[in-house]
């Protein structure tokens, strides 16, 4: 009875201390509201269109579920390809990882640089590249024809090629991470008992990154079943859940159907996210504090050496292939049949896609701003102040993150496409829809950023400022933000690149006024038009690259401050 | 007779190169008998803990040798050489428990079950750790968490134990009581050891020698006693305990084991062990604060002011001005004595059964 009675206390004091501060009870309102908005209520449009059939409740699309082949089929496919990729990305990451971090490699930094590239890049070009070196007209399909026969890059192996080396990286950075932060002092005492260097690794370094491996591969995992990019390329007739949702929205008008499979695609990513989240990352040995110890490298048997260095430079030698091929291919006449250098495609992507570019470009840079800002607020909130419904907001702004694109964007087709009680205009068709959406699928990286920038402030310094008379805000302008600057920047370069490569859930909500470059590459793709293509993703590649050095620079000048980007899930 | 167990040789560690490079540890030779604990004590920086992981086979020396029960291990990887350490922050495997933790080594060797659990049982009792089996180590104290650090070592019943300063994790009372229990059961096992520590009542209390080195270089090697007593040089004389240094001149060699200086107008007769002083030189003479009677002025005295009185209870910290020296003076049990007065002259009276004297060196503060 007393403890509930204190509870109740608590809270009641909390809000009154907020209460003080009108602007900060309205910023925390207002932030409720457009996460409920823009977060919930698009999910739960998802859900609901999911039980509607012909304007009736109907549960028959799920009790359909393992009975019709157009809604197992895809999901038991994706959840193969999901596995496949996952375990083949996470090997690959942690034989990258153990090799920056365990032997005496040499440039490491050039191949920690080239595992990361993939990361940045827009989500397809992988796919693209596979089908110029691969593909019918491909310039290695006769050496691997004449290898191993007939075969054909589309469909499940193509897949599972292009998405390893697309998140791969993912799960090296996570394992890097984790490697890095293992004390060194358990391998020496390991070896110090007698431990041979096989032993220390098998009975100290492998049981103590387990935690760090399963995170690996459920993000893997969660980011492989969210991809619609790659597969829209490259999948060929091995049907997935992001692209037959895909399809049935727009191509058969069957909302109820694609929803189901929406929701099909959800279950699993939210279940992944949750085990990543609360049950796998609790379960660390590892106290990431955030200063790597640096293992000591020691002298390491050739055996080990040598499949280790070879592996990495084939992964690495792969990425350049892959990425070599866009860049050539995309001076060739046609590709396949002429193979002169010409800067025709460069020309004609111009003028075709000019407005495109623009139309992005704009979207963007009104969207990460705005993205970076609200959530190093929230973060700010969730760390800093104590209020009813913290703990629902941290979790829900988290939410975006998880759910897949595809998810999203048929909510929000749902969602705006009529005036409700919760936002009384259409929002389908402006530009204000995909501003919208970019923001509140990107928020997450800006919020972790936040988050880890902010647990690393002692809040003394912050509660000085109080004490000499600040309110939150000024604290928060003056003080806070001051310190979390280069993280806040940092988290801008990584939304400006996602918003740029945005495919999945953007694809949902453009419109005859607002179109965006990912998306005419699709189409180029769609049409054949590989160098047209090519052109295009060599273009956006060029200008996410410039947008991360120049917001680098702006940090380097910012100097001292907390440096942490968290853009794992 | 103890043989020489284990042999440092001329050994070197440089770290980096050309300009940048340190030299961590130079040309430092050692003899350890079998069954001795011996200290390598010194300042942060004074290359102890790289000779140590020298030992263990954690650094490769840049030269030198190092030999084990007559066996060469320069080069031997650690995995294979007769040593563990206990490391400072005691590198518990965190995913094993107490048992597991002891256990590891034996079972990396392929010993057997029975085996392995009579000796685990034993060495837990043996360090105190009695039923803490399933404990994992992040349930444990720091001073439980240290006695299974140890168990773990000496399970191994290795030709050598090293210990990397294993008690500055522990509250200072923790650490008295335990480097008691640590010096017990190093000589009741009778295992050679070498200690690392920058504690210098830690190394008086636990050993049978001690190896002084200030950067990278030995500066003595000695028993507790004769590195108090008799400590070859400045450095020495003022790491271990507090010392007074008073300049002068030799005036008289009187025999190969006495001298005569003269310190201030005073003159004194010094025993030492052999004379390799000559008439005229100058020298430090070293006396230490509790070897040092006040009385009042005299004339064949060194005469001083007190400039500062600090009572302690059990003592009375005198310091006294001395020409340009000061001198810091205990007086054990002030109420049996004169207490004398800030302002105050008085005459010094060295003890001479404690005096000794050291080669005059400019001192770079």
């Amino acid at each position: 009875m007393n403890s509930s009675n204190r509870k109740i206390q608590e809270i009641i004091g909390n809000l009154r201390l907020i209460w003080k501060e009108p602007l900060l009870f309205v910023s925390i309102l207002a932030i409720f509201y457009c996460l409920i908005v823009f977060v919930v209520f698009p999910i739960f449009q998802v859900f609901k269109t999911s039980l509607i059939i012909d304007k009736q409740l109907n549960f028959s699309n799920y009790s359909a579920i393992f009975s019709k082949r157009y809604y197992y089929q895809p999901f038991f496919n994706s959840m193969l390809l999901g596995i496949y990729t996952a375990t083949l990305g996470t090997i690959i990451g942690f034989i990258f990882a153990y090799a920056l971090t365990r032997t005496p490699m040499p440039f490491k930094n050039f191949f920690r640089v080239t595992a990361t590239f993939p990361i940045i890049s827009p989500p397809f070009v992988v796919a693209l590249s596979a089908i110029l070196l691969f593909g019918r007209a491909g310039s290695l399909n006769p050496f691997l024809t004449k290898i191993i026969g007939d075969y054909t890059i589309y469909g499940l192996g193509g897949l599972i090629l292009v998405e390893t080396i697309a998140y791969a990286p993912t799960a090296f950075l996570v394992l890097y991470g984790i490697l890095q932060a293992i004390d060194p002092s358990l391998e020496e005492a390991s070896m110090d008992l007698g431990a041979s260097r096989v032993k220390v690794f098998s009975t100290i370094t492998l049981p103590l990154s387990t935690p760090g491996i399963a995170s690996a591969w459920l993000l893997v995992f969660i980011q492989s079943l969210a991809d619609f990019g790659n597969p829209m390329v490259i999948s060929g007739n091995y049907r997935v859940l992001s692209v037959q949702a895909f399809l049935q929205i727009t191509g058969m008008y069957d909302l109820s159907r694609g929803s189901t499979l929406a929701i099909l695609l959800f279950i699993p990513t939210i279940v992944a996210f949750f085990l990543q989240k609360y049950w796998v990352s609790r379960k660390s040995y590892v106290t990431v504090t955030g200063k790597p110890t640096g293992a000591t490298i020691k002298q390491l048997e050739w055996y080990i050496k040598l499949p280790v260095y070879t592996c990495c430079i084939i992964f690495t030698g792969i990425v350049f292939l892959f990425y070599g091929t866009i860049v050539h291919g995309s001076f060739q006449t046609l590709w396949g049949v002429n193979p002169t250098l010409t800067l025709r495609h460069y020309v004609e992507m111009y003028q075709v896609g000019k407005d495109y570019l623009i139309d992005s470009i704009v979207l963007s840079a009104v969207a990460t701003p705005i993205a970076g800002i609200i959530g190093i607020f929230i973060s700010f909130l969730v760390i800093r102040k104590k209020f009813i419904g913290r703990g629902v907001m941290e979790f829900i702004s988290m939410l975006t993150f998880a759910v897949p694109g595809t998810v999203v964007g048929i909510g929000y087709i749902l969602a705006f496409n009529q005036k409700t009680v919760l936002l009384p205009f259409i929002m389908t068709g402006t530009a204000w829809i995909i501003i919208i959406l970019l923001i509140f699928r990107n928020m997450p990286v800006g919020i972790r950023s936040g988050i880890a920038a902010l647990q690393q402030i002692d809040p003394s310094i912050e509660e000085a400022s109080t004490d000499l008379g600040a309110d939150s805000n000024t604290t928060f302008r003056r003080i806070t933000l001051p310190m979390i600057a280069p993280a806040f920047f940092s988290g801008l370069a990584y939304n400006f690149v996602k918003a740029m490569t945005a495919i999945s859930a953007v694809i949902f909500v453009v419109s005859g006024k607002w179109n965006l470059i990912t998306i005419a590459i699709l189409g180029f793709v769609d049409n054949s038009r590989y160098a047209q293509a090519a052109a295009m993703c060599n273009l956006l590649i060029v200008i996410v690259l410039i947008a991360l050095g120049v917001i680098q620079l702006i940090v380097n000048r910012i100097g001292k401050g907390v440096r942490t980007v968290d853009i794992i899930g | 007779m103890k043989q020489d167990y284990l042999v440092l040789k001329n050994l070197v560690k440089i770290f980096g190169s050309g300009k940048e490079s340190v030299t961590a540890v130079d040309k430092v030779n050692l003899e350890v008998k079998e069954g001795e604990l011996v200290t390598l004590l010194g300042p942060s920086g004074c290359g102890k803990t790289t000779a140590l992981r020298m030992i263990s086979g954690f650094e490769l020396p840049t030269s030198g040798k190092i030999f084990i029960d007559g066996e060469e291990v320069t080069t031997t990887p650690p995995n294979q050489r007769p040593t563990t350490m206990v490391f400072q922050n005691y590198a518990l495997f965190p995913h094993m428990t107490v048992y597991q933790n002891i256990a590891y080594g034996l079972k990396i060797h392929r010993e057997k079950e029975k085996n392995i659990r009579e000796r685990t049982e034993t060495i837990m009792n043996l360090v105190g750790l009695k039923g803490l089996n399933n404990r994992s180590p992040s349930q444990l104290s720091g001073g439980q968490q240290q006695r299974v650090s140890l168990a773990r070592s000496l399970i191994m019943e290795p030709k050598v134990l090293l210990l990397d300063e294993p008690l500055s994790n522990l509250d200072a009372k923790m650490r008295v009581s335990t480097r008691l229990e640590i010096r017990k059961l190093q000589q009741r096992i009778g295992i050679t050891s070498i200690y690392v520590t920058h504690d210098q009542e830690e190394a008086m209390t636990l050993s049978d020698r001690v190896v002084i080195m200030r950067y990278g270089q030995i500066q003595q090697i000695g028993t507790p006693q004769e590195i108090y007593t008799h400590p070859v040089n400045h450095f020495v004389a003022d790491f271990i305990g507090k010392a007074n240094f008073l300049g002068g001149r030799v005036v008289n060699i009187i025999s190969q084991n006495e001298i005569e200086v003269d310190i201030k107008g005073v003159k004194y007769k010094v025993y030492i062990s052999k004379n390799t002083f000559s008439e005229g030189d100058r020298i430090f003479l070293i006396i230490r604060p509790e070897s040092v009677e006040l009385e009042p002025k005299k004339s064949d005295a060194i005469t001083g002011i007190i400039s500062q009185v600090i009572y302690l209870g059990s003592r009375m910290v005198y310091e006294i001005e001395v020409d340009k020296n000061l001198l810091s003076v205990e007086i054990t049990n002030p109420q049996e004595h004169k207490i004398y007065s800030k302002g105050e002259e008085v005459a010094v009276i060295l003890k001479e059964k404690s005096l000794h004297i050291i080669p005059y060196e400019e001192i770079k503060k």
